[in-house]
């Protein structure tokens, strides 16, 4: 009873928001650029959202997602612009197909541990990125023609649905089941969890989403490159992770937020902006290390205010 | 109920056990003692299923168990607490228990043995909503044996319950070892302290170099002179 209160709480945020900032584009009041900024928001959620199921809750560190971005990325343009289909299952296409190549590459590779799967995970991502650049299908090094059809509605949508399910998932018995194996995988191993398999569905799940934001991504830009998808903007994806808090949901969701606007706003100032970005970033890990909200969780902290107890 | 024979197991090409055979019965606590690196913790993990012997067969409850995966021998009723505690630290000491009993469904019966733990360490009980990284040592090995008692055990593991605690929680986790043996669960218990394991066992077994080299009652070996020279320290 009171889970399906808080659900229905997040749920009524989550529609006032979209609601207004929609009301807010109908009447032209945000015009492309916010619209773009907002749109490239909810993308940076659900990649930081997708990644932090693998880093933050099953702790398997893997840094190529932006491999499975430009999975997503590619089979969903192919999808509208060789095969004429409608944007909605393009999108459910290009996710799938990120979950296949997220299972080709997770059950030989989530055998090794730390950095070697670092390693091979960032491996796969540029395989991934060389494949496509030598396709002549999909326009090789000089990329794809997208026509724009990513709206503020197709980009909230995806980010709420991508939230639904992971923050779902990790409070399910298979959520407990990743968290044991991030915390100790021997252990997990002699309680009789199936590490394999939760690894590789972690995995694929991510994968999924990372698909989803892929296809949004590629319908915003009226152009993709393989060069976008290299191993900086894997990188990137993963600072997300790490300045919201490994292992906290709103942390990656907030970091993703607050990192867009930073990097909008610099826009402005190209000679300086990757200095800033390196400074912001610097500064939040001198002052607070373990991220924005450590492991906890952004109602964690009401929780702490009104009861006074510790983590519940 | 337990029966060992004749396994090897490898490490890559390091052999760790080298045709060992061994028995458990029912109600027995059973004590296996060997200096570092004889290969005790190697025993343990294949038999739950961690590792996979090359040669030899595990026979546990009249069926083999050995190359099966460990889930499945959880689920036949044997847990393991493992080498150095290895709690889950970011995880609440309720949220590890309930992790002991990840495979079970029967969820009346977790909660009453859920209970029983908290009855058998009170201290657990105490600190039920704190982090278990934050627990002390000795509290830590209590919660990783209540850990393996929530899966409802028939035959329980211990890897060194007794490793970096002072001697009167040793005493205390010797206690519960006789304690949570008396309510009918038999305990393969891996032992460095000779001397206390020896007190409570039924049965022992001396390991050197991935072989056993000695076998008998807990009486008999406590009183022979090999060990006593090598593992009680002293003559
Ligand atoms: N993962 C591993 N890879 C390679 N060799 C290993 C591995 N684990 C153990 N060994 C080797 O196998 C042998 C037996 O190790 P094991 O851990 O079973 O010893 P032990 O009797 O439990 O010792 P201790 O009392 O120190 O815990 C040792 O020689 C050890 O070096
Ligand atoms: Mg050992």
């Amino acid at each position: 009873m009171k889970k399906s209160k808080v659900f229905w709480g997040y749920a009524i945020i989550a529609l006032v928001l979209y609601a207004v900032v929609q009301t807010l584009i109908s009447f032209g009041m945000v015009n492309t650029h916010y619209q773009n900024m907002l749109i490239t928001m909810c993308i940076n959620v659900m990649l930081a959202v997708s990644l932090h199921l693998v880093i933050g809750v099953t702790g398997q560190f893997s840094i190529g997602h932006a491999g499975f971005l430009a999975v997503g990325a590619y089979i969903s343009a192919i999808c509208t612009m060789k095969l004429g289909m409608p944007f909605s299952m393009a999108i459910l296409a290009g996710a799938v197909v990120a979950m296949l190549a997220g299972l080709l590459v997770g059950i030989p590779s989530l055998r090794l541990r730390g950095d070697y799967l670092a390693i091979a995970t960032l491996g796969f991502a540029e395989i991934i990125r060389i494949v496509f650049l030598n396709i002549d299908y999909v326009g090789g090094a000089a990329g794809m023609q997208v026509t724009h059809q990513s709206t503020w509605t197709y980009a909230f949508v995806g980010t709420a649905i991508t939230i639904l399910i992971i923050s779902n998932f990790t409070n399910s018995r298979h959520g407990r089941a990743c968290i044991a194996i991030r915390e100790d995988e021997i252990a997990a191993d002699a309680m009789g969890i199936n590490t394999t398999y939760y690894k590789v569905a972690a995995f694929a799940v991510g994968s999924f989403f990372a698909g989803v934001a892929g296809a949004i991504y590629a319908h915003n830009f009226y152009i993709i490159q393989p060069t976008a998808f290299g191993f900086l903007k894997s990188f990137d994806i993963l600072i997300l992770v790490v300045l919201g808090g490994l292992g906290s949901l709103s942390g990656a969701v907030l970091a993703a937020i607050f990192l867009t606007f930073v990097s909008t706003y610099l826009q402005a100032f190209p000679e300086t902006r990757m200095i800033i970005y390196s400074l912001v970033l610097i500064l939040v890990m001198l002052y607070r290390p373990t991220g924005l909200l450590g492991t906890k969780e952004i109602t964690d902290l009401f929780k702490f205010r009104k009861k006074g107890g510790t983590k519940v | 109920m337990l029966k060992v024979n004749d396994i090897d197991v490898y490490y890559g090409n390091i052999q760790a056990l080298k045709g060992l055979s061994l028995e458990v019965n029912e109600g027995e606590i059973v004590t296996l003692i060997g200096a570092n690196g004889a290969g005790k913790s190697t025993l343990l993990k294949t038999l739950s299923g961690l590792l996979k012997p090359k040669r030899g067969s595990i026979e546990y409850l009249g069926s083999a168990i050995d190359g099966k995966a460990a889930q499945s021998i959880v689920k036949a009723g044997i847990s393991h607490v493992p080498e150095g505690r290895r709690v889950f630290a970011n995880m609440t000491v309720e949220e590890n228990l309930e992790l002991g009993a990840y495979l079970r469904k029967d969820r009346e019966g977790i909660k009453k043995d859920m209970e029983h733990v908290y009855e058998l360490f009170p201290r657990l009980f105490e600190r039920h909503k704190q982090l278990s990284g934050t627990l002390s040592g000795g509290e830590q090995q209590m919660l990783a044996m209540g850990r393996a008692l929530m899966a409802k055990p028939k035959l329980i593991l211990m890897d060194e319950p007794s490793m970096g605690l002072a001697p009167l929680m040793v005493k205390n986790i010797f206690n519960i070892i006789e304690m949570v043996n008396k309510e009918g669960v038999t305990v393969l218990l891996v032992e460095q302290n000779a001397n206390m394991a020896l007190s409570v066992a039924h049965r022992a077994y001396v390991l050197e170099t991935g072989k056993i080299v000695l076998s008998g009652s807990a009486k008999e070996l406590q009183e022979s002179d090999e060990v006593k020279a090598a593992y009680l320290g002293g003559l």
